[in-house]
């Protein structure tokens, strides 16, 4: 007996109805964690390399100086970090210059390439200017005073660990292949820095 | 049994319409997509043979030159190539670009060769001389359009790879045989610096 042959067209359509419906949600922000503003804050900074890397090179270079270095640059950064989002938080919108950008990896690998010996008063003054500049930028244009908040304390918290844990983890290097290794890094943030100038001012 | 032309037509429909309706994410903020800007500027140093050869030499011959010479070439390399990059981004012209690259091979591939071991500064000018070379040569060619903080990175990155892997492979320096197999790495460098030179002229 002849098995009457049906289409399956309705059954594909039906699918891709499926398929369709299934959507996922449109990640229009950027680090929508689903766990709340505090990881918001958190991965904001960890997943910007405009902030990590500047952070991570004065962490580093202030590691090299020593220990008291290392805890001046752990604590007065977060502090004025937090100090720039809340002055950010007024602004609604800031302009984001990629030559001052290039400036901060420039002048900050380049400090920990030479291991520059300044004083702890310039460190800590550039780790305020730092956390100054970059805190503004963070708070400008986040809305709700309420919970951008929880967002900067989730931010300013994931400096704290960074800054604790690169600090911590150069100031015991003893070896001096290591400590030059942590130098090599610095060229490296340096010379992305120069070529990140170069792309500011491309004529091309 | 065999499936009519219209059943196999009514299929392909179905499954044309999955995978068209099986949309992904609309990633509209750029940092989303930044990882091909690190990639494409990592793949970048890493695409050209001249410059690979031209690195890894470098890294060879800090290997050879010993301490602290096989730690200052490749902080001064990035740094001076960068500088080189900055030129050619900003479309300051340097003549004889190709020239200058192919050169750096057969000088630093020669200077493997023959273990030639100058004062610390005359080898440090000379892979900061001609790394402006590979800079610019690299700033010329960078494509719009990328991030220029992601791309600068991965290009960075990759370049210090370069020399860590010349650095690796002198490690066996220490050894006579390796000495010999150094050199012989050296000779290879230069004849291919050579051929890159014949290219550049043809």
């Amino acid at each position: 007996m002849r098995r009457v042959e049906q289409s399956r067209l309705p059954l594909y359509t039906f699918i891709g109805f499926t398929f369709v419906m299934l959507a996922f949600p449109a990640e229009a922000h950027l680090n929508t964690t689903g766990m709340g503003p505090f990881y918001d804050g958190l991965m904001h900074f960890l997943m910007s390399p405009e902030d990590i890397v500047p952070v991570l090179a004065l962490a580093l270079w202030s590691g090299l100086r020593g220990a008291a270095y290392g805890r001046r640059a752990l604590f007065t950064l977060p502090v004025a970090w937090l100090a720039g989002a809340f002055l950010g938080l007024s602004t609604a919108n800031a302009v984001i210059h990629p030559i001052i950008a290039a400036a901060w990896f420039l002048l900050l690998g380049g400090l920990l390439a030479a291991d520059a010996k300044l004083s702890l008063r310039v460190t800590t003054a550039l780790a305020a200017f730092l956390g100054l500049y970059h805190g503004y930028l963070n708070g400008t244009g986040m809305g709700q005073p309420m919970s951008a908040v929880v967002v900067l304390l989730g931010l300013v918290f994931a400096i704290f660990v960074l800054v604790a844990l690169a600090a911590a983890f150069v100031v015991r290097l003893q070896a001096q292949w290591a400590r030059i290794a942590v130098r090599v890094a610095g060229s490296w943030i340096a010379a992305s820095g120069l070529l990140m100038l170069g792309w500011a001012v491309r004529t091309r | 049994m065999r499936a009519t032309r219209q059943q196999i037509l009514a299929r392909w429909l179905g499954v044309l319409i999955i995978v068209s309706l099986w949309s992904q994410n609309a990633f509209a903020h750029p940092q989303k997509g930044e990882a091909v800007g690190f990639l494409t500027g990592f793949r970048h140093p890493i695409s050209g043979l001249d410059h690979v050869l031209a690195m890894v030499a470098v890294g060879l011959w800090g290997a050879q030159l010993g301490a602290p010479a096989i730690w200052l070439l490749p902080v001064a390399f990035p740094i001076v190539m960068a500088m080189g990059g900055m030129l050619g981004l900003m479309g300051i012209p340097l003549p004889g670009t190709e020239y200058g690259i192919a050169l750096s091979a057969i000088l630093l591939g020669a200077a493997v060769m023959f273990e030639i071991k100058p004062p610390l500064g005359v080898a440090a000018a000379l892979v900061g001389f001609f790394a402006i070379f590979h800079g610019h040569a690299h700033g010329t060619e960078l494509p719009p359009g990328q991030s220029a903080l992601l791309y600068s990175m991965g290009f960075v990155v990759a370049t210090g790879c370069l020399h860590a892997v010349g650095i690796g492979i002198g490690a066996v320096h220490r050894w006579r045989w390796g000495q010999s197999l150094l050199r012989f790495a050296g000779g290879l460098v230069a004849m291919g610096g050579a051929f890159f030179m014949w290219k550049a002229f043809a």
